[in-house]
């Protein structure tokens, strides 16, 4: 949309602060006062409250459970544990990949800090004491931690729930702890261009479980009203509809009885997707009380029993050319899923997007396998602002092309450059099947390396790698990636078989003003705002007055949610086309009014007026008013409409992300000290917000790339299990983020825009280690695996024999 | 264990209540005082999110125990704007997108507050290391430190019109 | 989350607190400024009856000068050691290490006699102490004494100091003129716990190093001097050699405990980083 060159007109449409407008963000009000309404707001009268008694081990037998000295702590209401939810047949569940959870351990432990029984009290303290006063008896079993180890034969078997089972939700099952193998691509193509490439590169790749880590932990507030059977759940949930099905199909509760209200949410990042015990537990636990009760965990449960992120074992390989041009791409993936495969995915894609491994690159032939593995850990895996699988994929790629140019002995840009798929190849199918919808990766990178002058760069890293006296080794590390995003068309994505689309309802009061629900959730994303502005735009009301409400699966219409960063490719779609109804209704009011043909109407950011003259007009909010009192004969009254948008393809936001490292040969301390982020995300709601995710989403890529670990050791202890160790950088170890961006709009969206909050998270991290790496390239080194910790830095510098 | 009465003034206000000796202030200003501005993020001391304001020293509520505000005076998110007028840090926050979720604010807010007190006129790293007892997943501080700078200039000019 | 029970005393004086650490007996804990404390309660790791909340004694606070001695309270937080001017002046290792420690709103409660007696070898006053040759002042019921800081730290979680004992202060030489002083802490993040840690205090004159006190931190059961290290630094000038050949012995006394900062190798390695780094930043602050 191009600026208006006349004044007047620019004054309307600033007045509208609509898209592209770095407007302020209308929900700050009540978090800058205090007046938030998370989850532990939350108080309602006669409300219990809920912990949870967890096992100490990884793997053990459950030998007796005695609640006696539990019921005694004064205060306790009820314990209740796998006995007691056998016969609502709510001891297990089925989790979204087509697996079962347990909600309570039933008979045996399968992962540290699962559930093993829940104490429901009078106040949180006392049920506190409460389970500290449960007694479990256990029987350790052997413990199994690494994927490669579970599959061997003899191994333990975890799963005796599976036994027998030779297939799964996601085909054969070839052995007692494998949960599916799933394969994209031409494996024969692939093999073919392998068979007969010149150069062939192979590269082990691990990318190392970590956890999303919001600063809020899950919880809820379970209300069952007995008199009226319905059932109220406030829960810290990306995707309410989804849980509103599932809770209803689970408990027998109509649909049309069960409200689930995700409320402000402290952030999600995908922690906040799945259906966690602890949710079955409290609203089990207020159907059978007849009272609210409450479930907040601590940060340790939180770290220890929620959906963890990656866990990926990726064996990568590269055919080329001498001249490094890609002539085909395998890998194949071991993914450790944990205890229960309850990864959050569209049900059919068990590795989810992994296939889009093939990344900005204009690659012929290419083959994919992933292998999922049980183990003895919590479950999860698809979180973290990973857009199903693509952070791994993305990792697999940048760090493969990388591998490819050090063994040719060619510049990193170079070799992307010359890679690239085109411009004019857009769309552009890639050899896994993904119709890339545009971009434009040249320009992009250009303007990157212009921007940070790399040639210097480069040339400051060949002096320093001649100095031997130099203190630091530098590193520069680029990434380019192509991410896919905005999940899904219906035909390819459903969760539990509900299509992934998304909706929008909109409704102009008459005097103006408007609301406006969607199906999507927003945790910090600014949806309030954003969504506003969308409508400004397309209706020309002022998005000061659009209210945006969220969340309520009571008011909002049936959504998916928002994660892997949906929201604006999917429910952006369904406002524009839900204002786009009223657009087309307007317009007639607006022709009746004036007494003119709909076709002598022109748009003009906030009014029709009648062609060639503009002082005849009527703007939205006189059409507003006309609306409920003045409509054309057959015109119904009201100014709303609904849309439910599936759309029509994945949306592809891509980035050029450069960094610069300076590593201590002495301690190993690893400091940024640049980073450089273009990010394209087709059309910009609001530059400011798109901003602000940047910075969050590179902060978080730091933290992942530099010091997230979740270590277990032989007996599967989760070690480093509270803030002292898991890493979250503050203010002060986080680097200075420089933004940047391109636009190409994408072709098959409403208003062109892609979706952009996940981009800096998936492509900083490989950008992060691609940097650590290269600093050692000229020693030969083609890999390090995160974190890079100065500890584990260090330990590369004295293997590379230069440690000072 | 028999419960102990404190008195103390939150935001002005006084009050005079029943605790238990383990009661943790953050929960007594949640729970009993009905101030959930204050939020937990953690166990362990670490986040920062339960920053108040107590004697005129920024303390995590969640390592404070209520019966050690006997006599003292708290401030919290809730006190920091006066007579319905924001405090410059809270409008900063606003108009330099220092908050996403909103999660860390209430003790980004209070913590800045403190800081600004402390030290009107704070450079960069200096305002780093001020916050650094409060952790943010959403913004990567980038924009907190710009907001806490347009604060400091705010109270700047707020003192030379008021001088 | 969510402490155990306990019952809460606030005593008011020295003397009323010992008195409640005698009659409450073992299952007692005295409260300083809670920061190691309340986590380890709030994780059930520590479960006492007793809390002996030391906060309300006003005589545990303060810094004064006694003769040529800093006299620190114990109940001192550590904001306060950084803002004193009498540490500033006197013992300025003592005003600035404490930055290094935890973050801003910890440090308005956290104390220096609490840090001192935990016996926690991560904690950086005890080596501090070492390198500022600071005695600690314990009293009981049976009066007061003084421990020198290199006396009292006896194994992890054990020191000198008796069960029915208060740290009360900390006294500290002051500075001769010229000393120089420095605090390096590697460190994983700020507020985390030095993956190694050495305090230097040092003196030169006509050239040569006269005087060197080392500590290391959080490298061993306990906080380690490190007198061979010291040895090799004075009565010669200060060069690379010596400061190597400082580092190399300081390495050898180091005795790690592995965790998620390092193994072993890393840790004493990183021991002899920090002295080097600290040695080079005195020498730089010697007059």
């Amino acid at each position: 949309m191009n600026a208006p060159t006349d004044p007047k007109l620019h004054e309307r449409k600033d007045a509208l602060q609509g898209l592209g407008d770095s407007r302020l963000r209308k929900e700050d009000a009540r978090f800058i006062q205090g007046k938030g309404h998370y989850v532990d707001d939350i108080k309602l009268p006669g409300m219990l409250h809920m912990d949870i008694v967890r096992s100490p081990y990884a793997h053990a037998r459950i030998k007796a459970i005695d609640k006696t000295e539990a019921l005694n702590v004064p205060g306790v209401v009820a314990v209740l544990t796998a006995e007691d939810l056998k016969p609502l047949k709510l001891h297990w569940m089925p989790t979204l990949a087509g697996d079962v959870a347990a909600v309570l351990a039933d008979g045996k432990v399968h992962f540290q800090m699962q559930e093993v029984a829940v104490v429901i009290a009078t106040d949180r303290y006392a049920a506190a004491d409460g389970v500290e006063a449960v007694q479990v008896e256990y029987e350790e079993l052997p413990v199994v931690i690494d994927p490669y180890e579970a599959l061997k034969p003899d191994a333990p078997v975890l799963r005796e729930d599976l036994a027998g089972k030779t297939s799964g939700a996601h085909g054969a099952r070839e052995h007692h702890n494998h949960i599916f193998t799933w394969t994209a691509g031409d494996q024969a193509a692939a093999d073919a261009a392998f068979a007969s490439a010149p150069v062939t590169v192979s590269q082990h790749l691990f990318y190392p479980r970590v956890h999303p880590c919001p600063l809020e932990t899950c919880g809820c507030v379970a209300s069952f009203d007995p008199v009226r059977g319905e059932l109220t759940t406030y829960m810290t949930s990306q995707a309410p509809h989804v849980v509103r099905t599932v809770v209803s199909l689970l408990s027998g509760i109509p649909e049309s009885k069960v409200r689930i209200v995700s409320p402000d949410i402290g952030g999600g990042f995908g922690n906040k997707v799945g259906v966690y015990p602890g949710y079955v537990c409290a609203i089990v636990a207020s159907i059978v009380l007849g009272k609210p009760v409450k479930w907040i965990e601590d940060r340790v449960e939180n770290i220890s029993s929620t959906a963890f992120a990656r866990d990926y074992h990726m064996d990568g390989e590269i055919a080329a050319t001498p001249d490094g041009k890609i002539l085909g791409l395998r890998v194949n993936v071991v993914a450790d899923h944990g205890a229960f495969d309850a990864c959050a995915d569209p049900t059919k894609f068990p590795a989810g997007l992994f296939h889009i491994c093939s990344g900005s690159y204009d690659i012929p032939a290419a083959f994919c396998s992933v292998k999922g593995v049980y183990t003895n850990k919590a479950p999860g895996g698809v979180a973290y602002r990973c857009s199903f699988r693509v952070t791994e994929a993305v990792y697999l790629i940048e760090r493969m092309v990388d591998v490819l140019a050090q063994k040719l002995g060619m510049d990193k840009a170079e070799i992307r450059a010359k890679n690239f798929i085109k411009k004019e190849q857009f769309p552009y199918t890639s050899a896994f099947g993904f119709e890339y919808d545009s971009g434009d990766y040249h320009t992009a990178l250009q303007k990157v390396l212009d921007a940070v002058d790399y040639k210097a760069l480069r040339a400051e890293q060949a002096a320093k790698r001649a100095d031997p006296n130099s203190p630091t080794l530098m590193g520069i590390g680029l990434v380019t990636f192509t991410e896919v995003v905005g999940a899904g068309p219906s035909k390819m994505c459903d969760i539990l078989g509900v299509g992934m689309f998304d909706s929008c309802e909109i409704r102009i009061h008459p005097t103006g003003s408007a609301i406006a629900r969607m199906g999507t959730i927003t945790q910090g994303q600014g949806h309030q705002t954003t969504y506003a502005q969308i409508i400004a735009t397309e209706l020309g009301i002022p998005s000061e007055v659009i209210q945006v409400e969220e969340g309520d699966t009571s008011t909002a219409p049936y959504g998916l949610g928002t994660y892997g960063s949906r929201s604006t490719p999917v429910a952006g779609a369904a406002i524009a086309l839900a204002a786009r109804k009223i657009h087309a209704k307007a317009r007639k009011i607006a022709a009746h009014l004036l007494e003119v043909g709909e076709n002598d109407l022109d748009w003009e950011i906030d009014r029709f007026h009648v062609k060639g003259d503009p002082s005849r007009h009527k703007t939205m909010k006189d059409i507003a008013w006309a609306a409920y009192n003045n409509v054309p004969a057959g015109l119904e009254m009201g100014l709303e409409a609904v849309h439910y948008y599936d759309p029509p393809n994945f949306t592809y936001p891509f980035g050029i992300y450069l960094c610069v490292v300076d590593i201590d040969r002495a301690t190993g301390e690893t400091k940024v000290r640049r980073f450089y982020a273009l990010d394209d995300c087709g059309t910009r709601i609001n530059p400011m917000i798109i901003e602000g995710q940047i910075h969050g989403g590179l902060t978080e890529g730091f933290a992942v790339a530099m010091g997230q670990q979740m270590p277990f050791d032989a007996q599967g202890n989760l070690l480093g299990n509270t803030l002292m160790d898991y890493f979250l950088p503050t203010a002060v170890e986080t680097p200075k983020w420089e933004t940047d961006h391109t636009v190409t709009p994408s072709p098959h969206h409403p208003i062109g825009a892609k979706g952009v909050a996940e981009s800096p998270h998936v492509g900083s991290i490989p950008t992060f280690t691609a940097a650590v790496v290269d600093a050692f390239a000229h020693l030969g080194v083609t890999d390090m695996t995160m974190p890079h910790t100065s500890y584990r830095v260090w330990q590369q510098l004295v293997k590379s024999g230069v440690a000072l | 264990m028999p419960k102990k009465i404190i008195n103390l003034k939150v935001n002005g206000r006084a009050h005079e209540e029943a605790v238990e000796p383990r009661t943790l202030l953050v929960h007594f200003l949640r729970e009993q005082l009905n101030l959930t501005g204050a939020h937990i993020g953690c166990e362990t001391s670490h986040c920062g999110a339960c920053t108040v304001d107590i004697d005129g020293k920024s303390v995590k509520s969640c390592t404070h125990l209520a019966v050690q505000c006997d006599g003292s005076e708290v401030l919290t998110v809730e006190g920091l704007a006066q007579g319905g007028v924001l405090h410059a840090v809270q409008e900063g926050f606003y108009r330099e997108h220092g908050l996403q979720c909103g999660f860390c604010t209430p003790g980004m807010l209070v913590r800045s507050y403190r800081l600004l007190l402390d030290n009107p006129d704070p450079t960069e790293e200096e305002i780093r290391a001020g916050i650094s007892g409060n952790l943010c997943r959403c913004t990567g501080y980038q924009n907190i430190v710009k907001a806490i700078q347009y604060a400091a200039k705010k109270l700047q000019q707020d003192q030379k019109v008021t001088a | 989350m969510i402490p155990p029970a306990f019952d809460y005393h606030a005593p008011r004086s020295v003397s009323e607190a010992i008195g409640l650490l005698g009659s409450l007996g073992p299952d007692a804990k005295l409260l300083a400024g809670g920061h190691s404390l309340l986590p380890m309660m709030k994780l059930r790791f520590a479960q006492p009856s007793h809390l002996i909340d030391l906060n309300r004694i006003a005589e545990l606070r303060g810094i004064c000068e006694d003769g040529n001695d800093v006299v620190i309270g114990a109940m001192t937080v550590e904001n306060d050691l950084i803002a004193n001017p009498i540490l500033q002046a006197k013992v300025p290792l003592l005003a600035e290490a404490p930055k290094l420690i935890a973050d801003p709103q910890v440090r308005n409660r956290g104390t220096i006699g609490g840090d001192i007696a935990h016996g926690d070898p991560a904690n950086d006053h005890p080596a501090l102490s070492i390198a500022v040759d600071a005695a600690f002042v314990l009293q009981g019921p049976k009066g007061t004494r003084q421990v020198k800081a290199e006396d009292f730290y006896l194994g992890t979680y054990v020191t000198a100091l008796a069960e029915d004992e208060i740290l009360v202060g900390i006294r500290v030489p002051a500075f001769a003129a010229g000393t120089g002083w420095a605090y390096e802490k590697l460190k994983r993040k700020t507020g985390d716990w030095a993956t190694a840690g050495a305090a230097v205090v040092m003196r030169m004159a006509g050239g040569a190093v006269t005087h060197a006190r080392i500590a290391l931190t959080n490298v061993g059961p306990t906080a380690l001097r490190a007198t061979d290290a010291e040895n090799a630094l004075t009565g010669k000038p200060l060069s690379d050699a010596s400061i190597d050949a400082a580092a190399q012995a300081a390495r050898a006394v180091c005795d790690p405990a592995e965790d998620l900062r390092g193994d072993r190798d890393y840790k004493t390695a990183m021991a002899g980083q920090m002295v080097k780094r600290a040695i080079r930043a005195a020498a730089a602050r010697c007059q």
